[in-house]
């Protein structure tokens, strides 16, 4: 507001003697701000452009190296041993929709239930300052770390590695991220919203029920979304969690291939089939990861 | 607690002419002393308006009735609210029951982000109500002289709906579920005048078969819906700013020829 009554008043003064001149309305593109202008809009297109660099040639490689074996065989077949030629990854694929499911089981009630705590039964007391900080220092965990205390509480428990224990692993993982979200977007709920039902003779639990979550259910949803993304693609907690195997998982307490784990497998052996694979496997890994974020687009949209 | 049982609308033991009977002698937030001496009783199929200046209390008063005000912390009421015959304020009341009883209308249209109809129905599910759902959503649409406008768009979101439409929708979520007294507070201030215009002539319609207290801030409001008026005023005199009920009594007389000199000067305009 200032400056442009300043550079008004400028004007002004200046008028008497610039008044010789024929006034010009013009765009100039040689005066010095027409130019910066210019100059940063180039600026911001080449750095955003640069932004993407790196996720385009890692699709293209992706496309490139692994499209080739997009294939009914490569969902419906194991992994070829040695020197086999053929051969698919469907058991890593069953592997990793089964624990992100098992995770998702268990993370997403608790998840959601600690946020209702957090955000509408007691959000001022100690136990919820201390569970909300809790949960950002356990969302930059290193995930390593959650597959050494799983293997520690489920896996030398129940005697072996399992993908039950991979499941809980990545539960670990997705807790934290799901209970902020969730809380945020409670939060986020409108007061006169909340209001309008206790007038209306709810209890708080009929609040949260009938108000609160179903107004928040869209952001609640893109963050499990989101969550469930993330720990797809983990490989870390699944190391001493999971373990991998050859074999169609029958069983949530064997252990089972996961794609993370055969990527990290396939692209270190010296045999041309099993490289091949292990392209494939990361770009079904990025299409399931890719899937889950653009859902999450869509459901999370504002609803008017 | 025999939610069926609510939606039938409970009868007076006593034939007084009375809904609620508000005898407030102190309510305190915290330490804060926010009204004082409040006798403001409200009649039984009439608006009762409460007029004032801002910070006089009248909302306090207002949300005291159906123990809205139970969720800020620190409130404390002295006195009693008798509500058929009952103290509300009693041990052992459940506020949940008396919120059912005592329908509310807030400043801001607050409808659920659900579908109109959704949200009329809301009441009526919390309540289990098990006759016809449809049948009691169109009716309170039309009592709330909103069925004709949206009749069409029963699934849209009540989000969708214009502000005065909204604030219809919030009076038709009210009396769906057939509440003795409905609180009004400042249901217009959010409003342009012709969407304020449909909500008094509302109020007019609703009164044959609800008691109403309104707040409103709009002196005017009052002279032309309200059958009862309170004027309420801020005693600055102690330090504090303590509301107080100055008079009470058919709006005409309150109006025309009030008792006490502050009410004159507040309805000739002096202060606001």
């Amino acid at each position: 507001m200032k400056a442009t009554e300043a550079a008004e008043m400028g004007g002004r003064m200046k008028a008497p003697i610039a008044a010789s001149k024929a006034l010009s309305l013009g765009y100039n593109s040689l005066e010095p701000r027409a130019l910066w202008n210019v100059l940063l809009t180039v600026g911001a297109w080449l750095v955003a452009a640069l932004g993407s660099v790196p996720l385009f040639s890692v699709l293209y490689m992706l496309i490139v190296k692994g499209g080739a074996r997009l294939g009914s065989a490569l969902f419906n077949e194991l992994p070829p041993a040695g020197f086999e030629l053929g051969g698919g990854i469907g058991n890593a694929i069953q592997g990793t929709l089964v624990t992100v499911a098992i995770a998702s089981l268990i993370s997403i009630p608790i998840a959601i239930l600690a946020a209702v705590y957090l955000a509408e039964f007691r959000p001022h007391s100690q136990i919820a300052s201390i569970a909300r900080f809790l949960s950002k220092v356990l969302t930059g965990f290193p995930s390593i770390l959650a597959g050494v205390f799983v293997y520690a509480a489920v896996v030398l428990l129940m005697g072996s590695y399992s993908a039950l224990a991979g499941g809980v692993a990545l539960a670990v993982l997705m807790l934290p991220t799901i209970t902020l979200t969730a809380e945020g977007a409670m939060q986020m709920v409108p007061q006169r919203m909340k209001d309008a039902a206790i007038g209306m003779g709810c209890t708080n639990a009929q609040v949260v029920w009938s108000v609160t979550l179903p107004t928040a259910l869209p952001s609640v949803v893109t963050g499990v979304i989101l969550a469930v993304a993330r720990v797809a693609g983990e490989s870390a907690p699944l190391l001493f969690t999971a373990l991998f195997s050859n074999y169609w998982l029958r069983n949530i307490e064997e252990p089972t291939a996961s794609l993370s784990i055969l990527i990290y497998n396939f692209s270190s052996m010296p045999f041309e089939n099993q490289i091949e694979l292990a392209w494939a496997a990361s770009l079904v890994l990025v299409l399931i990861v890719l899937t889950f974020n653009i859902l999450s687009r869509f459901i999370g949209r504002p609803q008017v | 607690m025999s939610n069926a049982a609510l939606l039938e609308r409970p009868q007076a033991s006593s034939a007084s002419d009375i809904a609620i009977d508000c005898r407030v002698d102190k309510i305190f937030y915290g330490k804060f002393l926010a009204v004082r001496d409040s006798v403001v009783p409200i009649e039984k199929g009439k608006i009762t308006g409460f007029i004032g200046p801002s910070g006089c209390g009248k909302s306090t008063v207002l949300r005291s009735l159906n123990r809205m005000n139970d969720l800020i912390k620190g409130f404390r009421l002295e006195g009693k609210v008798n509500f058929l015959g009952q103290d509300i304020y009693a041990k052992g009341v459940d506020p949940v029951v008396v919120r059912r009883h005592i329908g509310m209308v807030f400043q801001q249209p607050n409808p659920f982000s659900m579908s109109v109809f959704e949200n009329v129905a809301f009441g009526l599910k919390l309540n289990r109500f098990k006759g016809d759902i449809e049948e009691r959503v169109e009716h309170a649409l039309t009592r709330a002289a909103l069925w004709d406008e949206v009749k069409d768009k029963l699934k849209a979101s009540g989000l969708s709906l214009s502000g005065g439409q909204q604030q219809r929708l919030c009076i038709a979520r009210a009396v769906a579920t057939q509440p003795t007294v409905l609180l009004m507070d400042e249901p217009c201030s959010a409003l342009d005048p012709i969407a304020t215009r449909r909500i008094e002539e509302l109020m007019l319609e609703l009164k044959h078969d609800y008691t109403i207290a309104l707040v409103t801030h709009n002196m005017q409001q009052a002279g032309r819906v309200a059958d009862v008026t309170a004027f309420f005023s801020v005693d600055i005199s102690h330090g504090g700013r303590t509301g107080y009920l100055v008079e009470m009594g058919q709006t005409q007389q309150v109006f025309e020829a009030p008792r006490e000199q502050l009410t004159k000067e507040y309805i000739r305009g002096d202060f606001s």
